[in-house]
């Protein structure tokens, strides 16, 4: 098990470098951060001054080993546009993200877990048919349309939920959360329903097929025979033996709900780090650029890492060992 | 299901809830929640010479030589100013008495000279409009001297963003430097401010909320200026149809960067106003007209627009009417110079479009030996103006209709333009906008017209040199004498009109939506002031 | 969307009487979605012939015909759309017509590539077994939990940089068709690989190979069969979120440029006529991309329970 979890610690770390490698390659083609740092009256020469200061008229092999050096210390340098330094800004926008990226899959993974045993249990009802639809027309439409169809019912019309921001938040030591307030609560509603819905159609159906899978196996016919209600068969035997494959893909899609976020995040003025990411990319902002994919590259390999895990818990070989702790 | 509608029923309640606490009582109602799509990228008044970020720091500092809503030069924190008669070198300012900076220090010559020395600091952005600055010094109390290298007419111009710190605050906070993006640390100036503005700074979250509450002991506070608005908190909310969504659903009072299709709509809206007017920028095309032959064009070893017929036929060939109309929505100034109205210089006669005329145009066309049509590629932004990249695509096939093949290249402005800034430029056709923050013609010239060099012509991508031209740009600086350099600034718009370098398209048309509660107009340095804001009852 | 067509005559025939093709017969669901994505297909092929305009050709819209409503006369050059025009005058049928064939042409290239990719690293993994396949995994395993959306706005801007400028408008078709292929091959290598594993197995292979095939001949003639069908399912599917996928990328900034629309830059266009009445810009686009994706998500439904013997 140790060994197990250093190797993949290892892989981890050289995922994280290859990951800085190529964001880093990719910058040069973002823009010229120094356009945007300098006001309309600045001459050639102050901008190759500027340029140089920031180290940006080195080849890109020195460029990238000083900015790896300096992250490895955690030193990711200082914002261009905001002039902060970009480890804060992180730290700042994480609370944002984070309680967005996990309340919206724990909405997917909870209704998309509830509406899929429904849809296998009553496969030819017309409710579960009619879930199953609309399912699809929710994967057909892009996620920035379904936030301003939100924005345009509940905010403008209704006036029930506000159309952005996160309302009032409370610190708790560096956290800052919106979970403790009605307007932070409020202001929840709409983003985690937009970057969730997506994720949701995906559990669902596959936990349809696999729940359907499943009833069909030859344990679950024993335990048929054995008359055990049905009722406890769906959702003892058939559904912990759904939740494998089910956590895994819902592990491995937590990256996509981190890279959603950037969208709902835009459409939501969300303050999140995906929002910090769009505006970075808009200034040509590297120092920010680099460090917000080095650290979605953290997020994947420690998702992926904790997806393993869950699914030596899931795994009803291993039931027992776990049980007895 | 059952859970929706339980969370539907407990929003309600949640909502009725936060109404009740936060309605406001009838004296106290103003607060004025303004949002735009941009923030403020610092509070350090000199770090960045950008215009949400000017925008912001208005309400907290202020400059020596302030603007009025319509642009007219007026006192700030400096009461006169003038040329000293006996050397043509010295700008002498008087500054204002009784006014103290937020912290309770009062406002003094000491101040004035720190801050125009940090705003000349090498890591300054505002060190380029105070490059004709030799030195400054205390002259009494009351009284500045700001040596020039030569005598500068427009040295005030310059000055009306050029914000006053406190410098026994700046030196205590360690901000006695501008902003250095070298360094590993945040100046505390970035998000704290000490001015002598309007507003005091409450509380500041980049990218996500800025406060700022009334300064109740304001100098300034007259008639014209009642300060009314007792606390501002500025949101900026980058996508439109939000932004626009949180005016219509009451969450905001004041919206800037409207985009032009929703104004109808938003005027149709009851309790909403929508106020426009023209911004300080004219749009418009440029081109290389200086090299021998174009890489991105069909044309093999010749440069088509070296010929100024196929610039004057391109120039025929745009409808400027028809961009307006349809693409602008009415919300522009179409125009025949790359000079807002506001700048001096400006005459109704330059700023007449020539009309389409795309017969002509293509008989110019032929004369020049292009009857056949040539390919080009058109650079835009698609982030930076009002529907910029709408503007580019009309341009596409107003040009293909007199036979030229466009190619369009949109990207942001980060792409877009290091393209046109670097030297040489990477743009061979290109579409850019042209704010005038001194309000003068020669701003214009020494940025666009000048042959580019380390100093002058930093905008200048059209390859255009012409040494006799650069001569009467730089005469333009040191000359005092009103008349003459009027006289000077009208032949070289005759010049350079006559080569056609340039191809306007319109000037740029702001518009603000508010609630009906309040009247804002539009400023045309897109920098609302909102001391001014006078509350009218619904 | 089934392969068969693809197929000569007698292997069509067999198709249709096959368990498949009854299946098919039986479900008027699959039917009506064939139905509809052919018609799409078709459609798009025959765009240039069926659009009023094209809208493509700058010369050939009137800027002044910008924003008419559907069926409505514009005010000034008097003329009629029936789904009325965008902002630059497009009609907005023939926009919904070549919009859909991009949308298509990237659909259905960047499926085939990723499929190309990922049956042979699969094949070469599960066959292989060993270094190769710990290695092929693992990349794939970082493909997988890299978004989509990263990897394609990576690969365009890599493109951004690599490409002259003057060449980017003619290149960003196969740009995007890279990027998004690029993106999705890891699910099919997962498959094909577990597939290969378990073929590799059994007796047939071990014969094939006693007889002296050469190990690709092997592959592709016996283990590839095998796999048709979980790859299929997936293939209808990533059809389908890859043109969901070009529609985001479009949003954010990075899709087609607005002079060649597809249905997500048409449908970015149309998201700022939101509020101001214009809704038909946004509408119309906006349906066109949902029945066509619904469509193809209903087929690749369908084929998903009628390959899964279990099911039936």
């Amino acid at each position: 098990m140790t060994a197990y979890i250093l190797r993949t610690i290892g892989q981890g770390a050289l995922v994280l470098l290859a990951v800085a490698f190529i964001a880093f390659s990719m910058f040069r083609f973002v823009g010229d951060p120094v356009a945007n740092m300098m006001g309309q009256e600045a001459t050639l020469a102050d901008r190759a001054e500027l340029s140089s200061r920031l180290g940006l008229d080195q080849p890109f092999p020195v460029q990238f080993l000083r900015f790896v050096r300096d992250a490895a210390t955690g030193d990711f340098g200082i914002s261009y546009r905001q002039g902060r330094p970009v480890a804060t800004l992180i730290a700042e926008r994480l609370p944002a993200t984070v309680e967005l990226a996990v309340l919206s899959a724990l909405f997917a993974s909870v209704a998309g877990v509830a509406l899929g045993v429904y849809a296998a249990i009553r496969r030819r009802g017309i409710v579960a048919q009619g879930v199953m639809m609309l399912s699809l027309v929710g994967v057909s439409l892009p996620t920035f349309l379904i936030g301003i169809g939100l924005i345009y019912v509940f905010a403008v019309e209704l006036r029930w939920l506000p159309s952005f921001g996160r309302g009032e938040t409370v610190r708790l030591g560096w956290w800052s959360t919106g979970l403790l307030t009605a307007s932070g609560l409020k202001s929840l509603v709409l983003p985690v329903l937009t970057l969730g819905f997506f994720q949701l159609t995906l559990i669902m159906r596959l936990t349809r097929a696999e729940m359907l899978e499943v009833m069909r196996s030859d344990f679950v016919r024993f335990a048929r025979a054995r008359g055990i209600p049905e009722r406890t068969i769906e959702l003892r035997h058939a559904l912990r033996n759904t939740m494998i494959p089910v956590v895994t893909v819902a592990g491995l899609q937590l990256g996509s709900v981190v890279a959603f976020a950037i969208v709902t995040e835009t459409v939501f003025q969300w303050p999140g780090l995906g929002a910090l990411f769009v505006n970075a990319v808009q200034f040509a902002d590297v120092p920010v650029m680099a460090a917000y994919l080095v650290f979605v590259g953290l997020v994947f390999v420690l998702v992926s890492l904790a997806v393993d895990l869950a699914y030596l818990a899931f795994d009803p070989r291993l039931r027992g060992t776990l049980a007895a702790r | 299901m059952r859970a929706s509608r339980i969370l539907a029923a407990t929003a309600a309640v949640l909502a009725a809830a936060t109404a009740l606490a936060g309605l406001p009582g009838e004296a106290e109602a103003r607060t004025l929640r303004w949002a735009r799509s941009g923030d403020a990228l610092t509070l350090d008044p000199h770090a960045q010479n950008e215009g949400p970020t000017a925008a912001v720091n208005h309400h907290i500092y202020e400059t020596l030589v302030a603007r009025d809503p319509k642009g007219a030069l007026i006192p700030g924190l400096a009461t006169a100013w003038r040329i000293l008669p006996t050397d043509p070198t010295i700008w002498e300012f008087t500054l204002r008495e009784g006014v103290t900076f937020h912290d309770g220090a009062p406002f003094t010559a000491d101040d004035v000279v720190f801050s125009l020395n940090r705003a000349l600091q090498p890591t300054s952005d505002y060190k380029g409009l105070l490059t004709s600055v030799d030195g400054v010094s205390k002259a009494g109390a009351t009284t500045v001297h700001v040596k020039t290298k030569g005598p500068n007419p427009l040295l005030p111009n310059n000055l009306t963003n050029m914000f006053m710190m406190n410098k026994a605050w700046s030196e205590k906070n360690n901000v006695a430097k501008v902003q250095d993006f070298k360094s590993k640390e945040e100046n505390f100036a970035v998000r704290n401010a000490n001015g002598t503005g309007p507003f005091v700074l409450v509380s500041r979250e980049p990218d996500v909320k800025t406060v700022m509450k009334r300064n109740d002991g304001y100098w300034g506070k007259s008639a014209t200026v009642p300060l009314e608005v007792s606390e501002i908190v500025y949101t900026p909310i980058k996508a439109d149809a939000t932004r626009i969504a949180a005016l219509l659903s009451g969450e905001v009072d004041f919206v800037q960067d409207v985009p032009v299709q929703d104004i109808e709509r938003l005027k149709s809206t009851p309790n909403l106003r929508v106020t426009t007017g023209p911004e300080n920028r004219t749009i418009f095309l440029g081109m290389d007209v200086g090299s021998a032959d174009l890489k991105s064009d069909s044309v093999q070893g010749k440069n088509p627009f070296a010929d100024k017929r196929v610039r004057q036929a391109m120039n025929m060939a745009i409808n400027r009417a028809a961009i307006q109309r349809v693409v602008m929505r009415g919300q522009s100034v179409p125009t025949g110079v790359i000079m807002p109205p506001f700048v001096n210089g400006w005459t109704p006669d330059l700023d007449k479009a020539p009309a389409p005329d795309v017969a002509r145009a293509k008989a110019l066309l032929a004369e020049a030996g292009y009857g056949a049509g040539f390919q080009v590629t058109l650079n835009c932004p698609n982030d930076r103006y009002v529907n910029d990249e709408g503007i580019c695509q009309a341009v596409v096939g107003m040009m293909g209709q007199i036979g030229i093949k466009v190619n369009l290249v949109s990207q942001s402005k980060t792409l877009h333009f290091p393209l046109v800034q670097k030297n040489p430029p990477e743009t061979e056709f290109y579409l850019v906008g042209w704010g005038v923050p001194t309000f003068d013609s020669e701003y214009i010239f020494s940025f666009m017209y000048h042959t580019r060099d380390a100093k002058f012509g930093s905008w200048n991508a059209l390859r255009y040199a012409n040494a006799d031209l650069d001569r009467k740009i730089e005469s333009l600086s040191s000359e005092v004498d009103a008349q003459k350099r009027n006289a000077t600034i009208a032949e070289i718009w005759k010049t350079v009109q006559e080569e056609t370098l340039y191809l306007p398209i319109h000037h740029q048309t702001l518009a603000y939506a508010m609630t009906s509660s309040l009247d804002i107009p539009v400023d045309p340095e897109n920098q609302p002031k909102l001391k001014y804001v006078v509350f009218k009852s619904m | 969307m089934s392969a068969a067509p693809l197929r000569p005559p007698g292997r069509l025939a067999r198709a249709w009487d096959s368990d498949i093709g009854y299946a098919f017969r039986r479900s008027p669901v699959a039917m009506l979605s064939t139905l509809v994505v052919l018609l799409a297909v078709g459609a798009s092929v025959l765009a240039p012939w069926l659009a009023p305009q094209d809208p493509f050709d700058p010369t050939q819209l009137d800027l002044m015909d910008g924003m008419t409503p559907p069926l409505g006369t514009n005010e000034i050059t008097g003329r009629t759309f029936w789904l009325g025009t965008d902002p630059q005058g497009r009609d907005l049928v023939s926009a919904i017509l070549f919009g859909s064939r991009i949308s298509l042409l990237v659909g259905f290239a960047s499926v085939i590539l990723s499929m190309a990719i990922g049956i042979s690293a699969g094949l070469v993994a599960g066959y292989l077994g060993g270094r190769t396949d710990a290695l092929v995994m693992r990349i794939a395993d970082v493909q997988l939990s890299f978004p989509a959306i990263l990897v394609a706005l990576l690969v365009f801007g890599i493109f951004r940089g690599v490409v002259p400028p003057a060449r980017q408008e003619e290149a960003t078709l196969s740009v995007l068709i890279l990027a998004i292929g690029l993106s999705n091959w890891a699910q099919y290598a997962r498959t094909v690989r577990a597939t290969t594993l378990v073929e590799k197995g059994k007796v047939y292979v071990e014969a094939a190979r006693l007889i002296g095939l050469r190990p690709l001949a092997i592959m592709v003639k016996h283990v590839l069969p095998n796999v048709t069908g979980p790859v299929l399912v997936i293939a209808t599917i990533n059809l389908a979120l890859a043109i969901i996928e070009e529609a985001t990328l479009s949003f954010l900034g990075v899709g087609m440029p607005p002079t060649q629309p597809s249905l997500g830059t048409l449908i970015r266009v149309g998201q700022g006529y939101l509020f101001s009445g214009e809704l038909w810009i946004l509408a119309f686009p906006a349906l066109a991309l949902i029945v066509l994706s619904l469509a193809i998500n209903l087929l690749g439904d369908w084929l998903r329970d009628a390959l899964d013997p279990k099911l039936r």
